[in-house]
């Protein structure tokens, strides 16, 4: 049976929720195809063990405020603007929040490192908020720009100059350092430095000493959800919770959401698209297509090269989209006590990076296919802060752990996996000793896994590398830039489209802007 | 020819018939070839053309990029490749083709030989592994450089059919222009297909490397009968003029060659847009020669001249009104055969589309150091200059 729609939604993570709730408050009827049993994508919360975890994605920084306010999106915080701590194995643990850092347990951070990390954070800031205009809207071309192209220009022409002489060059000077040499510009501890160069390089195939790696520390801070920018918060509920409100939304909009409906070909006809075909065959038609799901998977797999011009097909297959972060997830039987902090220091975002060496050595690994023996690790244990998601006394403990490669060269098996598991807990154990006793259920996610089980192309945190050739106007490739891609009525509406991933909406909200604004 | 040797040292090849060429070549007037040494002129540039529209002609072509295109997909690859419908080129038949890059600008001509429903032979000057390559991503096809393996000849001229009928090819006279046979020649598989470069009744002849020089030398033993030579490419070039032929590097360069960003042209700009099928789906740069086409981008044209007097106009500018300059010719000679001055040219758009008046060429000759110059004027012709039936005449008399 065929179905006549305005648009189709190829995918219902949260960006593909968002597009498909801004095309139907502009009057569209609109159906979102999901292939897994629950819409949400990277964004999600599971049941593991009897309790609910933030199964990839944990923490909230960027949703954009426009997203939110547009669609009404009430998102519940379980805890604000929590803190940074960077773990140190004798429990001298350094604390940040906003510009501060502060040692804790007798840590000593002298006052030029405070105030290094403090420029350096204000400086980061104030770029970020200088290119965040960019992010809202679709990144201007240089070349057949339209209208709007040209005005973003001249808004970011005149924020350049607003930013005065010294910040603009300040600004031209850093943007494609890495953070590595910035923060040892402005900063001698150690500590400090390998915690704030990490946190540039989370989701990415960098590390501290790659250049690049000061643009994603700005990305990072472009988000100013709930008024703070940069700031990370704990939801409510999980990641899941903004998924599943979005999903209220959409249903409440009139969309229709479908789950258990993979799209296994883009029907094209004379270079238009004319419906998606699922993969149990069934042909579902439509004007315009918006993929939330990977450039590489949507062009290659969905539309097919034979569609294609052959250096497009070429670049798109050239795209840098495999991850190098991987999930461990662990419900526990009780807290366990880490080194030198509180119950209420657990409510932070704990970091694993003792100094930059340390990253670099971790990334040396990925870089010829073999996970790290010590990976870095972002954790989070958001049942301190939201008993909602646990009951009898239970835990949830989410780790981000970096560096593990898509492409492993022995290759992701139960047995691989199970080495990462190992690598990550015997890092965890030197901070928090009796981390083995607690664990009662645990989920080990390879970036193989989160590529299968999310269906990705590389298991990618952003679908597609953040590096300045696949970023802005060149974002995913030239050529399929500005939601376009090459197929009338095809657009991108992912995190591989500008400006990239995280939750922010904002991949979704300008996709749909943009698909509104061609309609003929 | 000694040069010519020391130079194979430095890494030049020579090719399967390079030992006949060789004996044969008196001016040692050799050139580069895709590698390989090949002769512009192997006795004397007359007679080699008179030879071509006149007896038979030998022109080792050897050098020539070939590439097997075969599997499942080969069709589509193929299609998706080139700008013409592939689907109308019948198995055991040969068609010229052109191919674009993404922005649809011109990469390389060439032919394509069809064995099979899934069995092509692509046949061209540039080296396009690194594209085919590309173009493969997505296709189940495989793909085989057979450049060095496979021996060929160009064979044209009007008394070629006898030739090949003394070779005891059964029915090759039957063979219709653009038809391809595999013959057994002696034990060996000798391809034939009635194709060329010259305008004239012709063949190519295709066969493995080590059989090269017998089938070369089983041409040869007939020349006490009918009179049969090698040539050299500077007589085949004025018979490819006559013919109306395209060069590449001559006539239009390929994209990937050029470093200005606006040297690459159009098929329709270079007079080769019959080649562009819009109807058949997608194909390489469809959508940016869709868009051209919309938004009338395309700035040039490729024209056929004849020219007043008799002097050769190659690489003239060509002038509005005598004054304003819109273009030059790529190829033009005196073709001995038509007693006409004749060239090919690329003119800035509308002059020699919509504006064919007033069209001159300014000619300079050399007359022992010092400059005549000539204002010619030049009038639109079609292409090819030179038409004489014997090329498609089925099947071919014996003279
Ligand atoms: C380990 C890890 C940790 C992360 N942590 C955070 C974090 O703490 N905070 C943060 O903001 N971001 C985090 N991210 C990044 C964030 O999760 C992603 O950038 C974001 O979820 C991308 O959203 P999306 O909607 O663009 O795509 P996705 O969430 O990937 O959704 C795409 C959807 O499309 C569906 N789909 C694909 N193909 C098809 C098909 N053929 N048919 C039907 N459906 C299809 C998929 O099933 C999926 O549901 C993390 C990422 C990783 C890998």
């Amino acid at each position: 049976m065929t179905k006549k729609y305005d648009s189709i939604v190829i995918g219902g993570g949260h960006n593909g929720l968002v597009c498909a709730a801004y095309l139907a408050k502009a009057g569209q009827k609109v159906i979102v195809l999901e292939a897994n049993e629950k819409v949400g994508g990277m964004a999600i919360t599971s049941e593991l063990g009897g309790v609910k975890v933030p199964t990839v994605a944990h923490i909230a920084r960027a949703v954009h405020p426009k997203v939110i306010k547009d669609l009404g999106l009430n998102i519940e915080i379980a805890k604000a603007n929590i803190p940074m701590i960077a773990l140190n194995t004798d429990g001298q643990h350094l604390k940040f929040k906003g510009d501060q850092v502060s040692g804790m347990n007798g840590a000593i951070v002298s006052a030029e490192d405070i105030k290094g990390y403090k420029s350096v954070h204000r400086n980061l800031q104030r770029f970020a908020k200088f290119l965040s205009p960019m992010m809202e809207a679709k990144a201007p071309k240089l070349k057949n720009r339209d209208r709007e192209d040209t005005w973003n220009l001249i808004k970011l022409g005149v924020k350049l100059r607003l930013l005065g002489k010294q910040d603009m060059q300040e600004f031209l000077r850093i943007a494609l350092l890495n953070i590595g040499d910035l923060l040892e510009d402005n900063i001698d501890n150690k500590q400090l430095i390998g915690a704030a160069a990490m946190d540039a390089c989370w989701g990415t195939h960098l590390a501290p000493r790659s250049p690049g790696s000061v643009l994603t520390a700005m990305y990072r801070e472009t988000g100013d959800m709930k008024g703070t920018r940069g700031a990370a918060h704990i939801v409510k509920g999980g990641m899941g919770n903004i998924t599943d409100k979005l999903l209220k939304i959409c249903t409440d909009l009139g969309v229709n959401v479908q789950t258990n409906a993979k799209v296994s070909k883009i029907v094209v006809e004379d270079d238009c698209v004319k419906g998606v075909e699922l993969d149990g065959g069934e042909i579902i038609t439509a004007e315009n297509i918006s993929s939330n799901a990977d450039p590489r998977r949507t062009m290659l797999d969905m539309v097919g090269a034979e569609h294609l011009d052959i250096n497009f097909t070429r670049r798109i297959n050239n795209i840098r989209d495999k991850g190098d972060t991987a999930k461990v997830n662990l419900v526990l039987d009780r807290l366990p006590s880490f080194k030198g902090l509180s119950e209420e220091d657990l409510k932070a975002r704990l970091l694993v990076c003792p100094d930059i060496l340390y990253a670099e050595h971790a990334f040396n690994h990925c870089k010829y296919g073999e996970m790290a023996a010590k990976p870095a690790l972002e954790i989070t244990i958001p049942s301190v802060s939201d008993s909602s998601l646990v009951n009898d006394g239970k835990h949830v403990m989410s780790i981000v752990a970096q560096y593990a490669p898509y492409k492993l060269k022995a290759g992701w098996s139960e047995d691989t996996r199970n080495q990462l598991f190992e690598n990550v807990i015997k890092v965890l154990e030197q901070y928090a000793p009796d981390i083995r006793e607690c664990i009662d259920v645990s989920e080990t996610l390879s970036p193989a896994d989160i590529a299968k089980r999310f269906n990705n192309s590389g298991g990618h945190w952003h679908h597609v590398e953040m590096q300045v050739d696949q970023m802005l106007m060149n974002r995913p490739i030239h050529g399929a830039a500005q939601y376009n891609t090459p197929i009338e009525g095809l657009y991108l509406c992912g995190a591989g489209a500008h400006p990239g991933g995280n939750v922010t909406g904002v991949p979704g909200m300008n996709a749909a802007k943009r698909i509104l604004s061609q309609k003929k | 020819m000694s040069i010519a040797i020391e130079r194979s040292k430095l890494g030049i090849k020579e090719t399967p018939f390079f030992p006949r060429l060789k004996e044969l070549s008196t001016t040692a007037h050799w050139e580069h070839w895709g590698g390989y040494l090949s002769p512009s002129e192997l006795e004397s540039l007359e007679l080699e053309y008179f030879a071509i529209r006149s007896n038979a002609t030998v022109f080792d072509i050897s050098p020539m990029c070939k590439y097997r295109i075969q599997g499942p997909d080969a069709e589509k690859f193929m299609n998706r490749l080139i700008t013409r419908d592939v689907r109308k080129v019948k198995s055991g038949r040969v068609s010229y083709v052109v191919w674009c890059n993404d922005e649809g600008h011109l990469l390389d001509d060439g032919t394509i030989f069809r064995f099979g429903d899934d069995d092509f032979r692509l046949c061209c000057q540039e080296r396009q592994w690194d594209w085919l390559i590309s173009a493969k991503l997505g296709f189940d096809v495989q793909i085989t450089e057979e450049t060095d393996e496979i021996a060929a000849i160009q064979f044209q001229g009007p008394t070629t059919c006898w030739f090949l009928k003394q070779l005891g090819l059964e029915g090759v006279e039957n063979l219709k222009t653009f038809d391809l046979k595999y013959f057994d020649w002696n034990g060996n598989q000798l391809l034939v297909s009635r194709t060329g470069f010259t305008g004239d009744l012709g063949y190519e002849l295709w066969i493995e490397n080590k059989k090269a020089l017998d089938l070369w030398d089983a041409l040869f033993a007939l020349k006490d009968e009918r009179h049969i030579r090698a040539i050299g490419s500077g007589a085949l070039n004025l018979a490819r003029i006559e013919a109306g032929f395209l060069a590449p590097h001559v006539d239009f360069l390929s994209a990937d060659h050029v470093i200005r960003s606006t040297r690459g042209r159009t098929p329709f700009e270079i007079g080769l847009g019959w080649q562009v099928d819009f109807n058949k789906g997608q194909f390489n740069g469809r959508r940016a020669l869709l868009k051209s086409q919309k938004d009338k981008t395309d700035r040039y044209c490729f024209v056929g001249f004849e020219i007043d007097g008799n002097k050769p106009a190659d690489h003239s500018l060509i002038y509005y009104k005598k004054k304003q300059e819109i273009g030059h010719f790529t190829s033009a000679m005196w073709s001995p055969t038509l007693k006409m001055n004749i060239g090919m040219a690329l003119l800035k758009l509308p002059y020699g589309d919509s504006v064919q008046e007033e069209l001159w060429t300014e000619i300079y000759t050399e007359k022992e150091l010092k400059y005549d110059v000539t204002m010619a004027k030049l009038k639109v012709t079609d292409r090819p200059f030179f038409r004489n039936k014997r090329r498609t005449a089925t099947p071919p008399a014996d003279f």
